[in-house]
């Protein structure tokens, strides 16, 4: 796991996202149900416990083996319905671009 | 400018064939991020918050107009349109995509540029003052010794793993506008007594969680040792710097704990013992780079221009313009034109790739075809005649470059913070934005005159805050972003780190507390002329501590 990973560490029962870098353009993507990496939190998949997470960082590994993904990253989000919300400020801003460029990263997707 | 001879063309494009071999590799797995890691930092890719990205050096801050053309395509072709340039004098992209970066290091080397140190524990790239060549109180150019040092310090084969990274900063003049006392070792240009060219040596300054000013230890280095004692310092300090903690790997530490006079004793010793001529920089060496950067053969011109009284006459920003942002200039006629980054309200150090292009025009039509970087985050046309100056004012504010604040309140450094940076703790960008709007361009600025708000969104201090007359320090408490105060820093040849006033201070309180801080400095002044900083030295802390924390308490200042 890497050693970028604050909110993982918070030992909370909140669930947990995993998250990491796509290698060929360091883009930040997240775990989807079935193993695809996406650029879309809220489709995400969570994990409630801990022995679930740990399967799916240890699953997300084989993909950094693979050079699909680097520095696999679990953080803390909150389920509204539909939509994720990262824990942290620092995890939303991840999850999300810069507050001052609201045209960058996630935040710009379409739709 | 510096133009590559054949050896330096063939090493850049020989490092660019290295580093595209290395990312192929790493793209089909035949590297792991583990072995690729220290190839990437030593090219300048690091992998950020959101994405890579990509920071290309700028030495000591120089740059042609078609190099600026080409850092506007580089944003343009690679990124999102814009770059932003950084408190050591370089250029960051940030969102790169790691298969584009070959590609960008090609585009860059056509242009004699690249990435090569921009990261690693390495010696980093060299910094000059940001008028060099141009200022009135210079005795010399202090980048053809920047550029000597770019050269030795290049993949130096003994200081390519050093503790930590190491940096040097090359000051010409007595008026210190390179920060140099801040960094690992700063050089000031002087004259000895027999009038004889030299510098004066300061090592061991640097800011991060240990700030600390840099100690003299020479007083006059003659030029022809340049090289043979800044190698004994970088020797000293690679053999006997820590290597067991990378929070006490700096050089500064080293100094710290050994003292300065047993350091020096040290370096003077390694000088010494290996001062055998092998590293004596011949005189027809220096007089060989320092002709590239002869200045442009310009003839003085009077000292006021009637094109610009005119203009000023009848237009006050323009007056405002030229008052704060032109600075003196060695030939009479001429003035070193300052291009705010800063837009009121914008992102410190932020250039689109219109912008990039619309300065590097105006280098050509009107500047001699160079411009500068400022370690404050801005660009600089240093060779402007003053009758072109309403041109420049007019296509600078075309394309939102007129801010007329170079050197005031709202003239902020600021690291890019939590917005981008994976280390940060707190976000910088969006409180220089609110200061900035805080205080505007214009009346109120004016009154409060010189002053230098630095912002680091964490302890490791890429905004400076240290040295700030107001330094703000961003931090996460409980989650939550918290904000330290500050004052009476300074980088200049007086240089101080600032006091901490107390307390930390939330999101969104902060800027109502350097409001709180100006506006007693403004009650305090002896009059208009004493800058924030010559208050702050004659009454302290007391009275900004006061107005912080006990002005709901009675307290009268």
């Amino acid at each position: 796991m890497s050693g970028r990973s604050r909110s993982a560490q918070h030992g909370t029962d909140m669930p947990q996202v995993v998250s990491a870098n796509r290698l060929s353009d360091g883009i930040v993507v997240f775990r989807a149900p079935g193993g695809k990496w996406i650029e879309r939190l809220d489709e995400a998949a969570t994990f409630a416990d801990k022995a679930a997470l740990d399967a799916a960082v240890a699953d997300a590994q084989r993909d950094v083996a693979a050079n699909v993904v680097v520095d696999i990253f679990p953080f803390e989000v909150t389920i509204a319905g539909a939509n994720l919300t990262a824990v942290t400020l620092r995890d939303r801003i991840r999850t999300r671009g810069p507050t001052v460029h609201l045209d960058h990263g996630k935040q710009a997707l379409p739709g | 400018m510096y133009r590559y001879d054949e050896f330096d063309a063939a090493f850049v494009k020989d490092r660019v064939s290295q580093f595209r071999d290395q990312v192929q590799r790493r793209l089909t797995g035949e590297l792991n991020e583990e072995q690729f890691r220290i190839h990437r930092l030593m090219n300048g890719v690091y992998l950020q918050l959101h994405a890579y990205m990509l920071r290309v050096a700028v030495p000591y801050g120089t740059l042609s107009s078609k190099q600026v053309r080409k850092l506007a395509h580089i944003a343009r072709r690679y990124d999102k349109g814009f770059g932003h340039f950084t408190t050591r004098q370089n250029i960051q992209f940030n969102w790169p995509a790691l298969k584009d970066v070959p590609d960008i290091l090609d585009e860059l080397a056509s242009v004699e540029m690249h990435a090569i140190q921009t990261s690693g524990n390495c010696i980093r790239n060299v910094t000059a003052d940001h008028f060099a060549g141009a200022a009135a109180d210079e005795i010399d150019d202090p980048r053809p010794y920047a550029e000597i040092l770019r050269q030795w310090s290049s993949i130096h084969p003994e200081f390519t793993f050093l503790p930590r990274k190491f940096k040097i900063a090359v000051t010409g003049a007595a008026h210190d506008r390179a920060a140099i006392q801040v960094h690992d070792i700063g050089l000031q240009i002087v004259r000895n007594d027999k009038g004889q060219k030299g510098f004066a040596v300061y090592v061991g300054g640097g800011l991060g969680r240990t700030p600390m000013v840099g100690r003299k230890i020479r007083y006059f280095l003659p030029v022809e040792d340049l090289h043979a004692y800044c190698e004994a310092v970088v020797r000293v300090y690679n053999l006997e710097g820590r290597r067991d903690n990378k929070y006490k790997a700096r050089i500064k530490i080293l100094v710290h704990e050994k003292g300065t006079e047993p350091l020096r004793v040290a370096v003077e010793e390694e000088f010494a013992a290996r001062n055998d001529g092998r590293l004596r920089l011949p005189q027809t060496e220096v007089d060989r780079i320092h002709a590239y950067f002869a200045p442009p053969a310009v003839e003085p011109r009077a000292a006021t221009s009637d094109a610009v009284e005119e203009r000023k006459s009848r237009d006050a920003k323009f007056a405002a313009f030229v008052d704060t942002n032109v600075a003196k200039h060695r030939v009479p006629g001429f003035g070193i034109v300052t291009i705010s980054l800063k837009p009121i309200g914008g992102i410190p150090g932020d250039a689109t790739a219109e912008q990039m292009e619309a300065v590097a025009a105006l280098a050509e039509k009107y500047g001699h075809d160079e411009i500068r970087v400022s370690h404050e985050q801005n660009l600089v046309l240093p060779y402007v005649a003053l009758d072109d100056l309403p041109a420049v004012y007019d296509a600078l504010a075309a394309q939102g470059l007129a801010t007329a604040n170079a050197g005031q309140v709202s003239d902020i450094i600021a690291c890019p913070g939590l917005d981008y940076c994976s280390l940060a703790t707190a976000r910088s960008i969006p409180v220089a934005q609110r200061i900035s709007e805080r205080f505007g361009e214009g009346e109120r600025a004016n009154k409060i005159g010189d002053l230098k708000i630095k912002i680091s969104g964490c302890i490791n201090a890429c905004g400076h805050h240290h040295v700030g007359n107001i330094g703000i320090l961003g931090l996460e408490r409980k989650g939550v972003e918290t904000y330290q105060i500050t004052l009476g820093g300074t980088a200049d040849e007086t240089c101080a780190i600032g006091d901490i006033t107390g307390p930390g201070f939330s999101y969104e309180a902060v800027v109502d507390a350097v409001e709180t801080v100006v506006d007693t400095y403004l009650g305090l002044r002896k009059d208009a002329g004493e800058d924030f900083l010559t208050t702050y030295r004659r009454v302290g802390m007391a009275p900004f501590k006061a107005a912080l924390y006990e002005k709901n308490t009675g307290a009268d200042i």
